[in-house]
């Protein structure tokens, strides 16, 4: 790129100053901005909207053991909010943003994420969502390792956290757009004191379309210095932009002391210099001859995807098309402006956040401004492209850009718009049921029109906002289409639209899809290419400890705020001839620099094995928080059939000799003189049959049961066997299971000598420091081992009731049981400080 | 443009130039903080030092780095954020950093080795 090139966009500052002065400040709190010390502050700030009050949390070592920070952090202060009848638009709802101890780093590629979580409207289960932009290391650098917001305002409000002057305010903010491109702008140089300062300040914002749809992103935005223009990260996912506007905000604003290299005051700076110039030169030497990520980003798997027949076409139907070549990254080789160091945080020399410049819009409210847009991505790409039958990429730009303002996640929205578009190609949907909306596909105008009308609020997008899982229902309901039918073709789990890859063909990528804690989601296994391109993992035991190792691991990216894609879109020059090719696929050389980023910032010696350690703990539990949600058994793990295989006849017939030739080779039968019906039927119980054989053994691997609950010896394995944990379990579990627990439970109880029993009790107590909410910390304790007699009650139960009460009744009288024995460790506990001075009880 | 030019089939290994580098710059003698480098080979002596190539100045994020009046790359402390993406990018790795430094130094052309230097291995020229 020219250096001195000018760019010509749209500006939105006009005014700026008569906006702000019409904010009226609600709130203030007062805070000692700090940075952090070996990567943690040791505090979280706490804002509830409703009330308008504002509390700091410490943050304790054993927290740090536990969750680590990121996701980790945000699923326990989430478990801590809400209720397991909490619904997504209830106050108590809790959007935690975490950076994690490694984020703000700036020596190593892809270390400024945010993790954001929060009870996703679209799943009913928790959330988590992985997001650059600048909001995460600049609200560290004021002084918090989380942010966490509950409540509701009662008008729309923004807040704004200054860590330089150490003050947060809740302000009104009625003037300025809501639109995450004007508004990021707008806030941004709101609230800079100079130029210079600019880039200091991060603004966390949703969209005009965020607040009539469940399928809402946050954008987290950064000024780019060298295009003098804000610009947007998504946390797309599960429909946290929803929550954010129903609370009533329309933006978050952090500003930040102005970044240096060594703000995280890590243990061993040298350390992370290190790795980090190692990956920089990495990048410079085979960037260009690997992935080309500083060109074209993630899109350079496009043809690639095509190529191997795995690109979503056409609602998942196909996985290849002619016309590919046109949203391939020839082409956007072109459209994203080279030569730009374009990171989402300092530091990022993989630099896949490609920008269209100067984009002149075509359609909607901002039609004919000159906008940057961030992406597209691979994930847009195929999914608002192909998946669609859109190959034009221009229209896949708009319909990128559109989301991304109003806040919309573009994967869910891609996925949503295929199932659509197949709907009206099977008659399912007509102009009348569309409201004149002719969604054939590869019709971008009718794709754009149902994002403005979203947008807006009106017409089928309300429909459409409501996702793959709900619209099944109201088409059926309507008596539009037979719902086993709409089940099959819509690509959602959990209540979650997938993500971009055609899994027909690749059973493990099924599982690593459908056996994720949140829904069908790339960013936890991503093994479709170790499994059916290069057939690495070919027994259902091989598949299950990918399906093992490779969640676990990239769990460990969100936990530290990192990027996942620096670790294994670039790999070492020898890794392939160095490395077994299993070996090869975790990029040995690469998790050993986590490991120094990670001793090198805390100050914490771990291990290769210790990552997933840590991972595992946050990944269990986020697992038996799906349970405590009423989700989170095996029924919710399975894949509507079109990501197993094909529906339909078209479908089979596009790929009649695979097909026919995996009966015979599969299933051992002779295809010829049997009808394509017939076929069908023969691939659906053998692929289904081989989904549950491959559940079982991922079950196995991860060490649950039959029915997907975690076993009490894993909970406790992972140093998580905290009552409210184990309660939720609990009933879920077998008679035999619930034995064992007893007989090791008694046996321990043998083993322990009297006299050391409480303070036994009181040192688990102060480190298992999980439950607010429980004053008592050794009652807390005490309930993670219910007494044989209490089991014996729960069995009780469980034989007595009706089945479909069964799991109810079970629950409620775990929580009978919990309730009588804290209340009796209280009275106990009561006693013995009565006898023994404080003091003494805390060591 | 000035630059540092070197003539390493003078040196005799001495080293003269990293020490008054790093003396003038960081105070110390020490040859980690130093942004010329010697070092011997079979065949003689290897000295490295930026050529002010300039590649650097595209990939810093924060455009920390840029040329000054006589063509001299610049870094400036100030904007810079430490993310050492110059050194992995610098061609010929003559951007430096050392553990006690969170931004990376580089050779600015102003000499000092070049009079240190007692074989006149090393000049300041103009390209
Ligand atoms: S690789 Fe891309 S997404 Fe990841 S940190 Fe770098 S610029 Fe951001
Ligand atoms: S530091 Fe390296 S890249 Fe920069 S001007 Fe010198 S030789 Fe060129
Ligand atoms: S280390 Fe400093 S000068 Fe080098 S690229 Fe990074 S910000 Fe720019």
């Amino acid at each position: 790129m020219d250096e001195n090139k000018v760019f010509e966009y749209t500006r939105y500052t006009e005014g700026i100053e008569t906006m702000k002065a019409a904010h009226k400040v609600l709130a203030e709190y007062v805070f000692t901005p700090s940075l952090p010390q070996k990567g943690y502050n040791n505090r979280s700030l706490h804002i509830d909207l409703s009330t308008l009050k504002f509390t700091e949390k410490k943050i304790g070592e054993d927290m740090k053991k536990t969750f680590t920070g990121g996701r980790g952090f945000g699923l326990k202060y989430l478990w801590d909010a809400i209720k397991p009848t909490t619904k997504w638009n209830d106050p108590e709802n809790d959007i935690i943003i975490s950076p994690g101890p490694i984020c703000g780093i700036t020596q190593y590629p892809g270390a400024g994420k945010s993790l954001v979580v929060a009870l996703s409207p679209i799943t009913n289960i928790p959330i988590d969502s992985n997001v650059g932009g600048y909001f995460g290391p600049l609200l560290k650098f004021s002084g918090f390792d989380a942010l966490e917001i509950q409540g509701k305002a009662k008008e729309d409000v923004i807040v704004v956290i200054d860590g330089v002057k150490g003050k947060v305010t809740i302000e009104t903010a009625p003037r300025e757009s809501l639109d995450s491109h004007v508004a990021a702008e707008q806030f941004t140089h709101q609230y800079a004191s100079d130029e210079a300062d600019l880039r200091n300040v991060s603004v966390v914002s949703a969209g005009a379309a965020a607040a009539h749809s469940l399928i809402g992103c946050l954008n987290f935005s950064y000024y780019d210095m060298r295009r003098k223009v804000t610009r947007l990260k998504q946390a797309g996912r599960g429909g946290i932009g929803t929550v954010f506007r129903d609370k009533g905000l329309k933006a978050l604003v952090v500003h930040g002391p102005q970044v240096k290299g060594d703000m995280n005051h890590p243990a061993d700076l040298g350390r992370i210099q290190r790795a980090g110039v190692k990956l920089h030169k990495e990048m410079h030497d085979f960037d260009d001859k690997m992935c080309t990520m500083r060109k074209v980003g993630t899109t350079n798997i496009v043809s690639v995807m095509d190529a191997y027949d795995l690109l979503p076409v056409m609602n998942f139907q196909y996985g290849s098309h002619p016309d590919t070549k046109n949203i391939d990254k020839t082409t956007w080789i072109k459209q994203f402006t080279q030569g730009i160091p374009d990171g989402c945080w300092y530091g990022c020399s993989m630099a896949c956040a490609h920008g269209v410049d100067e984009f002149a819009l075509r359609t909607g409210p901002y039609k004919g401004h000159k906008v940057v847009v961030d992406g597209p991505e691979y994930e847009t790409a195929a999914g608002c492209g192909s998946n669609c039958g859109i190959f034009d990429p221009l229209w896949v730009i708009e319909c990128n850009f559109y989301c991304d303002t109003y806040g919309i996640d573009t994967i869910s929205f891609g996925t949503i718009t295929g199932f659509i578009m197949e709907c009206w190609q099977r008659g399912i949907l007509t102009p009348e049921r569309t409201g004149g909306l002719d969604m054939s596909w590869g019709k971008g105008e009718s794709q754009l029109e149902l994002m403005h009308q979203m947008a807006r609020g009106e017409g089928f997008g309300l429909i459409a906002g409501q996702g793959v899982q709900r619209m099944k229902k109201i088409f059926s309901d309507q008596g539009w289409g037979d719902y086993a039918f709409l089940n099959d073709i819509g690509l959602e789990g959990k209540g979650l639209e997938q993500s971009e890859y055609m899994s027909k063909e690749s059973l493990a990528q099924q599982g690593g899809y459908y056996l994720t804690n949140k829904g069908p989601q790339h960013d936890e296994a991503w093994v479709i290419f170790m499994d059916m391109v290069n057939n690495q993992i070919p027994s259902f035991e091989d598949k299950a400890e990918a399906l093992y190792y490779f969640p676990m691991f990239r769990t460990w990216f969100g936990l530290n705020g990192l990027c996942k894609l620096p670790w294994n879109d670039i790999e070492p020059g020898d890794n392939r001839t160095k490395n077994a090719p299993m070996d090869a696929a975790k990029v040995p050389e690469h998790v050993q620099n986590y490991v120094d980023l990670f001793s090198g910032v805390t100050g914490r010696e771990i291990t290769k094995e210790e990552i997933i350690k840590m991972s595992e703990r946050v990944y269990q539990f986020q697992r038996v928080f799906d349970l405590r949600m009423g989700k989170g058994t095996r029924k919710y793990d399975q894949p509507p059939y079109r990501a197993m295989g094909p529906v339909t006849r078209e479908e089979y017939e596009s790929r009649q000799e695979r097909y026919d030739k995996q009966v015979k080779e599969w299933m051992n039968i002779d295809p010829a003189g049997k009808s394509i019906e017939e076929k069908m039927a023969l691939h659906r119980k053998y692929r289904e049959d081989r989904y549950q054989k491959l559940v079982d053994a991922v079950y196995r691997r991860r060490g649950w049961t039959s029915n997907g609950i975690p076993t009490l010896e894993t909970l406790k394995r992972n140093g998580i066997d905290f009552p409210e944990v184990v309660a939720t379990v609990l009933p879920h579990l077998s008679e035999a299971e619930v034995k064992e627990v007893r007989t090791a439970y008694v046996a321990t109880k043998k083993a322990e000598p009297k006299e050391n029993k409480k303070s036994k009790i009181k040192k688990k107590a102060s480190a298992k420091n999980l439950k607010p909410k429980t004053k008592n910390k050794k009652a807390a304790v005490k309930k993670t081992k219910p007494s044989p007699k209490k089991v014996k009650t729960i069995k009780k139960i469980q034989v007595k009731k009706k089945p479909a009460k069964k799991v109810i009744a079970k629950k409620k009288a775990a929580t009978r049981i919990i309730r009588k024995i804290k209340a009796k460790v209280k009275k106990a506990v009561k006693k013995a400080a009565a006898r023994k001075p404080v003091k003494n009880s805390k060591k | 443009m000035k630059y540092l030019k070197t003539n390493p089939s003078l040196c005799k290994g001495i080293k003269a130039c990293e020490k008054s580098c790093s003396k003038a710059f960081f105070k110390v003698e020490d040859p980690g903080k130093s942004a010329i480098r010697v070092k011997q080979t079979d065949s003689g002596f290897e000295i490295n030092v930026c050529n002010q190539c300039g590649e650097c100045i595209a990939v810093c994020p924060v455009l920390a780095l840029k040329r000054n009046s006589q063509g001299v790359v610049m870094l400036d402390k100030k904007l810079c954020v430490g993310c050492l993406m110059c050194v992995g990018y610098c061609p010929t790795l003559s951007m430096r950093t050392h553990p006690d430094q969170r931004e990376p130094f580089k050779c600015v052309a102003c000499g000092i080795c070049a009079r240190a230097c007692p074989e006149k291995a090393l000049e300041i020229a103009e390209r």
